[in-house]
């Protein structure tokens, strides 16, 4: 057990799981580097962010694939790979490049399970950075986990610590069903104690980070350190909040979020994707249908404006959630009295 | 720190730079630049930038020579009135230079003296927490089925005076490595004589809880020049009965309320069972191996959901002294397994406690436990 970066944990989870699994493949852009860089070597990049880093030493050509830039090749040759027998973790670098690949995705490795008479197995990994707040303007900022969670066939992972991401990433390279799984690029450098040896965390279980009587907070990804902090500054004003990482969007445990809700009667939903058709509308519709009666609150989402994310700096922190919005949120529900009915 | 002098630094242009080669200074010292001015073209791995000066003022060096690779956050260059000494400057950018490359070399800081470290012992990788000095006979910690070195922490540290206070995860445990052999208590003694003998230490008092228990009983059966005295806490292997119930539900259980449900069997005071304390035991279950080691070790001693393991006869001919304690409501091992006994062992019965009196009576114990072996140094 040691501390371990977001960026070292996933890191990590692909080398044991590589070691493990011969099976297992590494494909994208970037992800070794070819020769570049200043000292002109081999795996001068390991990605973008340095997340597949030295893989390319270890495991060689064959096992860690650079692409050319055509995600619609190399995520089609990754999907046909996994149903005829490996394991590949694609890296799509920005999810925000989906739009060149959506179709492989989305009517390819999705469906081929259903559609082959459940004969096929498709145990696709496809990784990629997420979400605003690193100045990266509008094509390299989107929270994308609602697009993918709207397609059966897919399991959506967003992991909210190093912890999470080792435990989950080993999940989603063992499932036999393609995962997408997600990486908030502002979370590579931060560190947690993270086991040396390997483990799974299962899917579509919730983590609760924190536990309170009066408000349920559900968040995603980077917005459950914010959630977090909210409710650490709330305990001192005397208001207990449960923090509930539901870790993936599918599937997505509703059971612990109805319970939740069944025992504070007041609800926050952080989610920091576009804010019309996205998990916090989703969370929205299933407690307001299943939990009405234990409402004593209107739900409350804290969500960003519906526009693309801007890129100019004191925009985007206005786009954002923030810790403060949480809490304001937060209060704004412990306030409500309902109206007498006249 | 000077107040006059501004550090230039290399810049970071887009998400992946990491270093930057200096292309070509675009302004020469001695001239005085304004904020937004070209200052120097940087080359990238992926393309060249030019720099525009962050601050105004007038440039007094190139630290960074033309074609020079640097770090981001590296000193490329200084501007200083002119009234700030040449000295100065050198004093700066010594200073700026050793302090950047402390940050770059810093390894996340000295590891802290108190914590476990992990041991090759044989063929198994233990996490072993060894605590305290002094001339008394160490005590070596050993924790039951499922467990690991935490179940101490109520004691460990209350236990550490005057002597070395060793607590380890058993293989199979926490975040000792996973393989358990044939998962016997001959097994996990055989571990622990190793560990003794690796650690260097010829004899102690052994303190061990439920399946530890049995595994300090064995410990004394095969190798009773080693054990000073044994201190049982609700120890296998003094009668065939054990809730299998909670054995089964704890190797099955895979999600947090599951576990707390199954932990509540441990404990009189129910309320002690928080969520945490289920995570931390999925923690370990999720670790990959843990699982299969708790059932190659209920196999192998709770063989047709019994104890397998009589070492009743250890304690009628053990020559140590022996102390028991056990909790009157235990729900894993019934208290009257603790009759029958040999006079010779002192028995603590404690009202209204469970399966685990070291967490639910910690104080209790650690005095017990305390003067039971302080008593042993005092006569030795």
């Amino acid at each position: 057990m040691s501390k371990k970066s977001f960026r070292q944990a996933i890191n990590e989870a692909l080398r044991q799981e590589m070691r493990r699994d011969p099976t297992v493949i590494l494909m994208g852009e970037d992800v070794a580097g070819g020769r570049g860089g200043s000292a002109g070597t081999v795996d001068a990049w390991g990605g973008v962010l340095g997340v597949t880093k030295g893989l390319y030493e270890e495991f060689g050509e064959t096992r860690v694939l650079d692409t050319p830039i055509t995600e619609a090749s190399y995520i089609g040759a990754a999907a046909g790979a996994a149903v005829t027998g490996l394991r590949p973790v694609a890296e799509l670098m920005f999810v925000d490049f989906v739009g060149c690949c959506l179709d492989q995705i989305m009517n390819q490795a999705a469906k081929f399970r259903y559609m082959f008479g459940g004969k096929a197995r498709t145990p696709l990994v496809i990784r990629a950075m997420y979400g605003a707040g690193f100045n990266a303007a509008a094509q390299h900022s989107q929270a994308l986990y609602p697009l993918f969670t709207h397609i059966p066939g897919l399991k959506v992972v967003i992991p909210s610590s190093p912890y999470e991401a080792k435990g989950l990433l080993i999940s989603a390279i063992r499932d036999d069903d393609p995962v997408i799984f997600l990486e908030n690029k502002v979370m590579y450098d931060v560190e947690e104690e993270v086991p040396d040896e390997p483990y799974a965390i299962p899917f579509g279980e919730a983590n609760l980070t924190r536990e309170g009587d009066d408000v349920t907070i559900v968040a995603f990804g980077r917005m459950v350190g914010m959630a977090n902090e909210a409710a650490d500054r709330l305990a001192k004003k005397g208001i207990g909040c449960t923090v509930i990482d539901p870790r993936t969007t599918s599937p997505l445990d509703g059971e612990t979020i109805l319970d939740c809700v069944a025992d504070t009667g007041r609800l926050v939903i952080v989610d920091e994707s576009s804010p019309r058709c996205n998990m916090a509308t989703d969370i929205a519709a299933l407690v307001a249908e299943e939990a009405f009666d234990a409402l004593r609150a209107p739900i409350r989402r804290v969500v960003p404006p519906h526009t693309p994310v801007p890129f100019a700096t004191v925009l985007e922190t206005l786009y954002m959630p923030s810790v403060e919005k949480i809490e304001a949120a937060v209060t704004a529900t412990m306030n409500h009295r309902v109206k007498e009915k006249v | 720190m000077t107040p006059d002098i501004t550090p230039i630094t290399m810049p970071k242009f887009g998400l992946a730079m990491t270093e930057g080669k200096i292309a070509g200074w675009l302004v020469e010292p001695g001239t005085q630049v304004t904020t937004g001015e070209e200052l120097v073209d940087i080359e990238t791995s992926k393309i060249t930038n030019t720099f525009e000066s962050p601050v105004a003022g007038l440039l007094r060096r190139h630290v960074a020579a033309n074609g020079e690779m640097l770090p981001v956050g590296a000193l490329i260059g200084i501007v200083a009135d002119a009234a700030v000494a040449d000295a100065d400057i050198d004093a700066f950018i010594t200073r700026f230079q050793a302090d950047f490359a402390a940050a770059s070399d810093a390894p996340g800081g000295a590891e802290a003296a108190d914590e476990p470290v992990m041991m090759q012992v044989g063929a198994h990788n233990l996490r072993v927490h060894d605590r305290g000095a002094g001339d008394g006979t160490p005590l070596v910690l050993i924790h039951g089925f499922g467990g690991d070195l935490k179940n101490w922490m109520l004691n460990h540290a209350a236990l550490a005076h005057g002597r070395r206070v060793i607590a380890f995860d058993l293989p199979g445990h926490g975040g000792s490595s996973k393989d358990v052999g044939p998962g016997t208590l001959a097994f996990f003694a055989d571990v622990t004589a190793q560990l003794l003998a690796h650690l260097d230490l010829p004899r102690v008092h052994v303190m061990g809880h439920s399946l530890g228990g049995g595994i300090a009983l064995t410990l004394a059966q095969v190798q009773p020049a080693k054990v000073a005295s044994l201190a049982l806490i609700a120890p296998a292997g003094l009668g065939p009965q054990i809730n299998m119930d909670f054995i089964n539900g704890f190797i099955e259980a895979d999600r947090v309320r599951g576990v707390q449900d199954v932990l509540k069997y441990l404990v009189h005071d129910k309320s002690l069972i928080g969520r945490r304390m289920a995570d931390d035991v999925l923690r370990y279950k999720r670790l990959d191996g843990a699982e299969a080691a708790l059932r190659t070790v209920a196999a192998a001693c709770f063989p047709g959901g019994k104890q397998g393991d009589d070492l009743r006869p250890v304690l009628a001919t053990a020559d140590m002294p022996v102390t028991l304690i056990w909790g009157q409501a235990d729900e894993i091992l019934p208290v009257a397994q603790a009759d029958g006994l040999p006079g010779s062992v002192t028995r603590h019965i404690l009202p209204a406690i469970g399966h685990m009196p070291q967490l639910e009576s910690a104080t209790t114990v650690n005095e017990v436990v305390e003067a039971f072996i302080g008593h042993e140094v005092a006569t030795a």
